[in-house]
């Protein structure tokens, strides 16, 4: 993968009619990478990019040297599963959330182990999953995408809705998660201290729609 | 009064109620007096014209022309419950199958099964019920599903970053939406006779039908309706979702929507 995992080339998008990336260029490698951004630098819409959940306007996006276009939209979530910024679980147990995805799919999830690699202990698979905090329900989310045993994590702002403690919980979980599964991910963030902490110098800035 | 003559002066005399809700609307300055007018105007002009349409298709007994009417109806039943679900994207394409669909499959299912005759007068008000009903119930299901969409962005697009196709993120909230297309309906149904007396029995009881004979033909109709209602509204809400997203199974953005 002489290209890394992802390369955008001349890539334009919008959202809601309005600009949001410029002609961008834009290679990243495996291992985990911070998109730093203030609001508004189209960083979410990148990510949307990333598992074709959008469409660029203009420009390719590739992965793993491959054009998302020509792969299968269901089958690139599945390898390229997005954890978005807010949680968003079905009504159920934790247990029926976890198993969501490989179920779409006619797969069997591993719950215990995902949650225990989500920083959630096994007894949490009964719980109803709307009973939960959010820092716990964010949990659940990143155990359901791990459920897929995706070959790239997406991560949007994966701790924008917690606490200080609980972020600091999750970003400990996700360094670990990486390396413990020898897997990728790609996270966005506008803050430049996190990107830092869960990506080391692998930061890649965007602004204005360009990366700066 | 005697059976279905109806005198204009009988008519006039009818609209001394109307002349009530004018009162109460002046009493309550409700505004609504100008209204209430153009509503007994309209309804006056639209009913007769359309009575001599339907006795001249009565006349003819022409198939054809019974044909030509349904599917007049069926045309402007599509266009007045897209005009109610203009957040469905293209649901005039879903529309027209629903109503069409169901007013075919009720009416020929009437037919085969000998429930009434292949005639111009069974089959024009028949029609026009069955495709008034559906036309609201599509209405209905669809606008609770622009509703269900726009309240569950979020979890739609979360469920399709799993890889779930656009049916299996879609499927909790169709299933909503056509429940609240038939409820009214099914309720309408189960308090028949006890909470409202339906038209049809009303209006063959004051012509001079047999209860017994009303209360049938009410019957046969609640039942029929009951069927054409919930064809349209699943075939409005099975084929409607699909506006709501992309070939690639990607959830359409709304206008204006904020960039994180």
């Amino acid at each position: 993968m002489a290209d890394g995992l992802f390369s955008l080339r001349a890539v334009q998008a919008s959202r809601g009619g309005r600009p949001v990336l410029l002609d961008l260029d834009l290679d990243i490698p495996e291992g985990m990478t911070a998109v730093r951004g203030p609001s508004g630098s189209g960083k979410s819409t990148l990510l949307r990019l990333l598992n074709r959940l959008a469409d660029p306007d203009g420009g390719t996006v590739a992965y793993a040297g491959d054009d998302v276009r020509g792969l299968d939209p269901l089958d690139l979530r599945r390898r390229v599963c997005l954890v978005p910024q807010l949680p968003a679980l079905v009504e159920g147990d934790v247990a029926h959330n976890v198993g969501l995805g490989p179920s779409l799919c006619g797969r069997d999830a591993d719950v215990a182990r995902c949650l225990e690699l989500a920083g959630l202990g096994e007894e949490y698979a009964a719980r109803e999953a709307g009973r939960l905090s959010v820092g716990e329900q964010q949990r659940v989310m990143l155990a359901r995408a791990l459920a897929l045993e995706p070959e790239v994590l997406l991560l949007d702002e994966p701790t924008s809705a917690l606490d200080e403690e609980s972020r600091a919980g999750v970003e400990r979980t996700l360094v670990e998660l990486v390396r413990a599964l020898d897997t990728s991910a790609v996270v966005v963030t506008h803050d430049r201290a996190q990107a830092e902490r869960l990506a080391g110098s692998n930061v890649l800035e965007l602004n204005g729609g360009r990366a700066a | 009064m005697s059976g279905v003559n109806v005198t204009l002066g009988e008519l006039a005399a009818a609209l001394a109620l109307v002349a009530i809700a004018a009162a109460a609307s002046l009493w309550r300055r409700a505004d609504l007096e100008a209204d209430l007018g153009i509503a007994v105007l309209r309804s006056f002009l639209q009913l007769t014209a359309v009575g001599y349409v339907i006795q001249a298709i009565f006349d003819s007994d022409s198939l054809w022309l019974v044909l030509a009417l349904l599917v007049a109806m069926v045309g402007f039943g599509a266009f007045t419950a897209r005009s109610r679900a203009r957040a469905v994207p293209g649901a005039l394409g879903p529309i027209v199958i629903a109503l069409g669909t169901s007013a075919a499959l009720t009416l020929g299912l009437v037919l085969a099964l000998g429930v009434f005759d292949a005639e111009a007068r069974y089959l024009v008000p028949v029609g026009g019920m069955v495709i008034g009903n559906a036309m609201t119930a599509a209405a209905v299901a669809l606008n609770r599903l622009a509703d269900e969409v726009s309240a569950e962005r979020g979890r739609l697009e979360a469920t399709l970053a799993l890889g779930a196709t656009a049916r299996q993120a879609a499927s909790g909230l169709v299933t909503r939406s056509l429940r609240s297309g038939l409820i009214p309906l099914i309720d309408q149904t189960k308090t028949t006779g006890i909470v409202a007396f339906p038209g049809v029995l009303v209006g063959s009881l004051v012509a001079g039908a047999e209860p017994v004979d009303a209360v049938r033909l009410q019957l046969i109709l609640l039942w029929i309706l009951l069927g054409s209602v919930a064809l349209a509204a699943l075939m409005a809400t099975g084929l409607g979702y699909r506006g709501f997203f992309t070939d690639a199974h990607q959830l359409r953005e709304p206008d204006g929507a904020p960039e994180g």
